[in-house]
């Protein structure tokens, strides 16, 4: 389909280094704009902070999932252990004070359920896998793994105006500012 | 200063070195890593891996005539029931402990030298724990019925023992397998995503896409990243920390004379630590020869950093056998004195002396900064330090089990070919993974080195380059320099 019959996404611009988009998040961000994003090849330090973003709660899923792990464990060892088939070994003691005997399983099992939920948690929080994004018909857009950095500015945004963002964006350093079409 | 300016020059000695050399720009380290997957297979590459996978297959042969004919192909009996796969088991497990350690304990602790290095360590891990878990699957006999470790009851409904070391010992080792993995898949998603771009064929834009899940470097991305970046390192460090000393309960919870110690998890943790090092330097010393790029990125002060770790962590282990020693002299028990007695000087002597000179003696050459930062030199340790390690697992498990306390249910132990070429194999079984990994995957975290590159501090101001000096007369209060 010709680029002018397709939906605009938004407005990208490219920046030369990590100082300068850094500079320029700060302004896109006091200048109001909501649905805008930041590429970087790397993870640019005080970047969240300039974009206006908050501490990630990533770590919120993590604790559930831990949590479950040390219940599933704790359910997983005691009830064989006290309930279903309770083995006695040497004579020894097979009650409930025996419990520290299976801190290495609760512990395990803690840690297991925890690394998974936080993997599930960027998947999720991060909207991955999406393996289509209007991002990616940008040309120049490529060397966001290399050595690019963009700023795009979705037409979403109720601040979005394609003769005036393109000047604001050009007004703060941007280069190459080209219309993304979906 | 002669001219009467002030120089702000950090004096040379006391600036840091920095961790990628040359001043390189981001765009060489993609290229530099990228370009060891993309570019052709090289002549070397075939002459490694056909070998070594002709090895592996042999090892895999050795496993399938032990399956099919019984333990008893092995030279273990009575009273060795553990010998070399146990070792071995032990040995390997102990060697991914350096890739967790440098990937989470020292991301916790803020050493970013780790960045070059972490990706080929965990990666060396993850096929270090594949050679170990092989041994205690296959130990069992009846390989059948290895399901029988799984925390489901069994054909006749009984349940495993939970209180049983070797049971925490599943749990253990699968957990940090699959923790392991984990970790390092999240750590090449956006370097898969590199590859993605750079990728000419639509093979490779296909595959390296699909596992790049669609990164784009999205700083609301990256928020999130770095968060489970952390708490996945968070968890790993007293994960690794448990491994090991869960392994050592195997041993330590028996009554055995020689293992019945509480100095054991510290004591495993330390020497797997060790170990992994050496097998870490094994490694990327050879991957710098042939990749010379490499050499800005794995420069002599990372080499020299990780001579440190094996110093001391190989001090520590010579600690704990100097504290073994001491324990079973002055805990007055007539058969731990007789079991550190017979690790000496017993009919397996020789193999607690080579131990002792490969642990402990070899590597304090590395108190000289001149033999840390000399390639040559530490490779070689690095071979000793291998070779000392398994022998230290050698020696706890064959003397303590060979002459054990009653004269009369001694027994000595040979290895057989089998046992010998299965362990063979699982160096074949490495070494195969390690160059499919370099061939297909980066084996140096792209994103992460980039950071540590002083253009990729927002705070960074490059030099300005000196401005031409104007012509002599026209220095602001400058004489006119005499004419020479």
């Amino acid at each position: 389909m010709p680029a002018e019959f397709r939906k605009v996404y938004g407005l990208g611009a490219e920046f030369d280094s990590a100082a300068d988009i850094l500079h320029a998040a700060e302004k896109i961000r006091d200048s109001g704009f909501k649905r805008w994003d930041v590429h970087t090849p790397f993870p640019v330090h005080g970047m969240d902070q300039a974009m206006g973003l908050g501490k990630s709660w990533l770590s919120a899923p993590v604790l559930v999932g831990g949590t479950a792990g040390f219940i599933t464990a704790a359910l997983l060892t005691m009830i064989p252990s006290f309930g279903l088939y309770p083995i006695i070994v040497h004579g020894k003691p097979y009650n409930f004070f025996t419990t520290p005997a299976f801190f290495p399983i609760f512990f395990e099992l803690t840690v297991l359920f925890a690394a998974f939920s936080a993997v599930f948690a960027i998947l999720v929080m991060n909207r991955l896998p999406q393996w289509y994004h209007p991002v990616f018909n940008w040309e120049r857009f490529k060397r966001v793994t290399d050595d690019g950095f963009f700023v795009v500015v979705e037409a979403r945004d109720p601040k979005f105006n394609e003769a005036k963002t393109r000047e604001f964006l050009e007004s703060i350093g941007g280069k190459h500012v080209t219309l993304i079409h979906d | 200063m002669a001219n009467g300016t002030v120089s702000l020059e950090c004096p040379p000695d006391l600036k840091r070195v920095p961790l990628v050399a040359n001043e390189r720009k981001f765009a060489w380290i993609t290229q530099a890593v990228a370009e060891i997957v993309e570019g052709k297979t090289p002549k070397w590459w075939w002459l490694l891996f056909l070998p070594c996978s002709a090895i592996a297959l042999f090892g895999l042969i050795c496993i399938g005539y032990q399956i099919s004919n019984g333990v008893g192909v092995w030279g273990e009996n009575h009273p060795n029931g553990w010998a070399w796969d146990i070792t071995n088991f032990v040995f390997w497990i102990g060697i991914g402990h350096a890739g967790t350690l440098i990937s989470a304990i020292l991301f916790l602790t803020r050493q970013k030298w780790r960045t070059s290095i972490n990706r080929a360590s965990e990666a060396m891990t993850l096929f270090a724990v594949m050679c170990a878990a092989i041994f205690p699957g296959i130990h069992v006999g009846r390989v059948w019925m290895a399901w029988f470790l799984a925390p489901v009851p069994n054909a006749n409904a009984i349940w495993p023992n939970f209180r049983s070391p070797l049971l925490w010992d599943v749990f253990a080792v699968s957990t940090y397998f699959t923790v392991s993995v984990l970790f390092w898949y999240v750590g090449l998603v956006p370097d898969l995503a590199t590859l993605r771009d750079r990728a000419k064929s639509r093979v490779a834009q296909f595959l390296y896409g699909i596992f790049a899940l669609g990164w784009r470097g999205s700083n609301r991305h990256w928020r999130h990243y770095e968060m489970a970046y952390l708490i996945l390192a968070g968890l790993s460090t007293p994960l690794v920390l448990s491994v090991h000393s869960i392994v050592s309960f195997d041993f330590a919870t028996s009554i055995m004379p020689g293992w019945h110690t509480t100095i054991f998890p510290p004591y495993f943790v330390a020497g797997a630590i060790f170990g992994g090092f050496a097998m870490v330097l094994t490694i990327l010393l050879p991957a710098r020869i042939v990749y010379p790029k490499l050499d800005d990125m794995i420069t002599r002060q990372h080499v020299d950093k990780m001579a440190k770790i094996i110093l001391l962590t190989g001090s520590i282990v010579g600690y704990a056998y100097l504290m073994e020693l001491f324990i079973a002299w002055y805990g007055a028990n007539p058969y731990e004195r007789a079991a550190f007695w017979n690790r000496a000087f017993g009919w397996y002597g020789w193999s607690y002396w080579v131990m002792m000179f490969c642990n402990v003696i070899a590597p304090q050459i590395f108190w000289v900064k001149s033999f840390r930062t000399n390639y040559i030199v530490v490779f070689i340790v690095c071979q000793f330090v291998n070779i000392g390690m398994w022998f230290e697992r050698f020696v706890i498990i064959v003397t303590s089990l060979a002459q054990d306390f009653l004269p009369s249910s001694w027994g000595r132990y040979s290895a057989s070919w089998v046992e010998i070429w299965t362990f063979i194999g699982t160096f074949g079984i490495f070494l195969s993974l390690f160059l499919l990994f370099m061939r297909f995957l980066p084996m140096i975290a792209i994103s992460e080195v980039k950071i540590v590159v002083p253009e990729a501090d927002p705070h960074h101001h490059p030099a300005p380059k000196p401005a031409p000096l104007p012509p002599a007369g026209e220095l602001p209060g400058a004489a006119p320099q005499p004419a020479s």
